[in-house]
């Protein structure tokens, strides 16, 4: 293991023990915040009884939905856009400040047209990450060095097989950082979702037991969240090496 | 307009005009040229930055139009799309990053629908030509910059075009890899009998290498001269100590210097010396 | 982002950005003919409903409100951001540690931190500057650690050859180089803040834009909802398109 992770590991660990210790020696108020060791008991308790089942599958299903739409539709538009000068620098300066609005708001919306089911919440992920991932396609074929455009053309190769065979495999770094960032997104997207108006999810999950002073429960499921998120990430970063091999530019 | 026998591609009365950016001139790059490629020869073409050889290799190429005038490969008119049996090694490094080099040298060949065993066979003989053959299951990222580009050339190679054109491909490399690369060119083209067209800023490269050195004036760019080496076609690097070598490069740079001089701005010409 | 391959004249620009705008308002109003008014209200009624609420007193009171906690989160995030961007970006060691780290937490959607923010500050403006601070911190330390990181050696090689104090280095060359990617930095950080406040005051207030988006959210008050959100969008996008223009100029100086 190199020095630097072996550090960070030990920061890590070193965070929670204190963390542990603060609330056990009540530093921290347990009304505030319960021992890291009691979160992940009420996790398993959770887990074992069969109530997380249902809240995972429900979001999981949803920011699944929304992550895999995403990168299609961002893909696909930021690949059209390119091919679009004028409309794409029309659209920059939106695109820049398009993060700083509270897209939730639109939920209840997208509830009231779509009805209170799946739908709503897939959108919201969508609407989310989308762009992430127009960006980062728009600026992985920005990079592509025009040599190899030009080589596809000394191949005479058509249109639709320099696509496949040379654009998209020149891209897939970029389009790697758009999908960290659209499964980030649609995380984000759906548990906001879930948070403001759902029956079901970890989102809604953790809502009501908040509202029902369920610190345990609360816990538990943002402690799911952070081990859950931690793992896709971990996943997506060794599918990443796994695609990227080779090629250390 | 008939075309001889022995050309193998020709330009004629090519011009090259890039539509003006706003706010400025369009720009003349290239032309008008009259230029005949003899089968099987190696033509180089020197000319001051700027003055639109790598144009030229593209019109040559039929990676871009003509504005005005028409070229000619195997006697038929290239419209806008690389003829079949031309080969192109740019200056940048073209190798694919993502593919080994032996599925790089392979690229070209599975695309033409040829069989498994064959393409193995010529991929292979390609790699162990160009000295590639313990780097086959290497990506490009491990190799040197001369090492790409050598992939690049095979890659190239195993197409066995007839001709190929190199638009200053050693460029990156230091002084003494040149001039073995340019040793290796020649055993290619020993060997493949294909007609090469090289372009280079380096007039001893052009003149050590070349059965007939073209050089450009600055831009636009057109033939100023277009001299025979009359090198036998065994050659390689050592040439550069015949005495015909000196009196060559010496002709060369005695017009270049002043197109040089014409590229970078300058109108006085300082002391003009003797010329062959 | 400058987009390569174009070159526009102004006045087609600006032309091209008008009828963006009239396709956005069109299809705005199509999609309200298509569903109602139980779901949105078309552009004009909600334009006029925004205007009408800017120059009331009591709105005007919530956007104090707002505009106050975001000042206060946007100066304490910059700071901390700046000051923990520059230490990793001197350093390399601490940034190979860390950097992994804030990037995991970048991507964690901190709507799960929010009832541990709110245990720990009580409801109040204490809790929405939290909110804003742990938005935007991150992406202004990651971009000043490129910044810092990505200068060029020879530089300050340079530097050392023409004998500069280090006072004078940082002046002449650090400071000027890693200005615009900073800015950058600055820029994304104020949208995340900005989202970070307004979310807070969703859920940990009871002044503010933030809290009247919830409440008309509970209250499925559609003008509302609809007002307040083109009068975010607008500010957004006004304080965006000014700081992404100063955003190129100092990157095209470099």
């Amino acid at each position: 293991m190199k020095p630097a992770t072996r550090v960070r590991v030990l920061i890590v660990l070193a965070f929670f023990l204190l963390l542990e210790a603060l609330c056990r020696t009540d530093v921290i108020n347990n009304m505030t915040m319960i021992p890291p060791s009691q979160m992940l008991v009420a996790l398993w308790k959770m887990a074992w009884s069969g109530r997380l089942w249902k809240e995972f599958v429900s979001s999981i299903r949803n920011v699944a939905m929304s992550f895999f739409l995403a990168v299609l539709f961002g893909t696909l538009s930021g690949a059209l856009l390119h091919q679009m000068p004028r409309v794409r620098r029309v659209f920059d300066p939106l695109l820049a400040s398009y993060y700083s609005v509270p897209f939730f708001a639109l939920y209840p919306l997208f509830v009231v047209i779509f009805g209170l089911n799946d739908w709503p919440l897939i959108l919201l992920g969508l609407v989310f990450s989308i762009v992430a991932v127009i960006v980062s396609t728009l600026n992985g074929i920005d990079r592509i060095p025009r040599v190899l455009l030009r080589t596809s053309r000394s191949f005479r190769m058509k249109r639709s097989s320099t696509l496949t065979l040379i654009i998209l495999p020149a891209i897939v770094p970029q389009l790697f950082t758009g999908m960290k960032l659209a499964l980030a997104y649609s995380f984000i997207g759906v548990l906001a979702g879930e948070f403001i108006l759902a029956s079901t999810g970890i989102g809604h999950g953790i809502s009501f037991a908040y509202d029902s002073f369920d610190n345990e429960t609360m816990y538990g499921l943002i402690a799911f969240t952070l081990i859950l998120v931690t793992l896709m990430n971990m996943g997506l970063l060794s599918l990443e090496r796994y695609f990227l091999k080779g090629r250390s530019r | 307009m008939s075309i001889a026998q022995d050309t193998h591609a020709c330009l004629r009365a090519v011009t090259k005009v890039f539509p003006a950016q706003p706010g400025m001139e369009p720009v003349e790059a290239v032309g008008p040229i009259e230029l005949d490629i003899r089968r099987g020869e190696f033509f180089a073409i020197v000319g001051p930055s700027g003055c639109g050889k790598s144009t030229l290799l593209d019109i040559l190429a039929g990676l871009t139009a003509p504005t005005a005038g028409e070229v000619f490969f195997e006697g038929k008119l290239i419209q806008n799309e690389v003829p079949d049996g031309v080969g192109v090694v740019f200056q940048e490094d073209a190798s694919f990053p993502w593919l080994t080099v032996w599925n790089n040298v392979a690229f070209g060949l599975r695309r033409k629908g040829i069989e498994r065993a064959e393409v193995e066979h010529s991929v292979n003989h390609a790699l162990q030509f160009m000295g590639l053959t313990a780097f086959a299951g290497a990506h490009p990222a491990q190799l040197s910059g001369g090492m790409r580009q050598r992939v690049c050339i095979a890659r190239t190679l195993v197409l066995k075009p007839r001709m190929i054109l190199l638009d200053e491909p050693f460029g990156a490399l230091d002084q003494q890899t040149r001039l073995l690369m340019g040793d290796e060119l020649l055993r290619l083209w020993r060997s493949t009998g294909a007609t090469v067209v090289l372009i280079t800023h380096a007039i001893d490269e052009a003149c050590m290498l070349a059965d007939r050195v073209g050089i450009m004036t600055a831009r636009p760019g057109r033939f100023a001269d277009v001299l025979a080496t009359e090198w036998t076609p065994d050659r390689d690097s050592r040439v550069v100590s015949h005495e015909r070598f000196g009196k060559l490069t010496g002709h060369v740079w005695s017009i270049l210097r002043e197109e040089s001089l014409r590229a970078i701005g300058h109108t006085q010409l300082v002391g003009q010396g003797g010329s062959l | 982002m400058s987009v390569p391959g174009t070159r526009q004249t102004r006045l087609s620009r600006y032309f091209d950005f008008v009828i963006l705008i009239a396709v956005i308002l069109a299809a705005w109003q199509v999609l309200y003919v298509m569903v109602g008014t139980a779901a949105l209200t078309p552009p004009t009624a909600t334009l006029t409903y925004a205007l009408t609420l800017l120059v009331e007193p009591d709105f005007q009171v919530h956007m104090r409100a707002s505009l106050e906690a975001f000042y206060q989160a946007l100066l304490i995030a910059y700071a901390l951001g700046l000051m923990l961007g520059l230490a990793l970006g001197f350093y390399r060691f601490a940034s190979e540690v860390i950097e992994p780290l804030l990037s995991a937490l970048y991507s964690l959607p901190k709507l799960t931190l929010y009832p541990i923010i709110l245990l720990t500050f009580g409801l109040g403006t204490s809790a929405k500057v939290a909110f804003g601070v742990i938005h935007g911190l991150i992406p202004v330390a990651l971009f000043c650690m490129n910044a810092v990181q990505t200068i060029n050696p020879s530089h300050l090689r340079t530097a050392r050859a023409l004998r500069l104090s280090s006072f004078e280095t940082i002046r002449t060359i650090v400071t000027p180089a890693i200005v615009p990617e900073i800015f950058t930095g600055l820029r994304v950080g104020f949208s995340l803040t900005l989202l970070g406040v307004l979310t807070g005051e969703m859920f940990a207030s009871q002044r503010g834009l933030g809290f009247l988006l919830i409440n008309a959210i509970n209250m499925n008050d559609v003008k509302l909802i609809m007002a307040l959100i083109l009068i975010l969008f607008f500010f957004a996008t006004c304080v965006n398109g000014i700081m992404l223009v100063i955003d190129k100029k100092l990157h095209q100086r470099s």
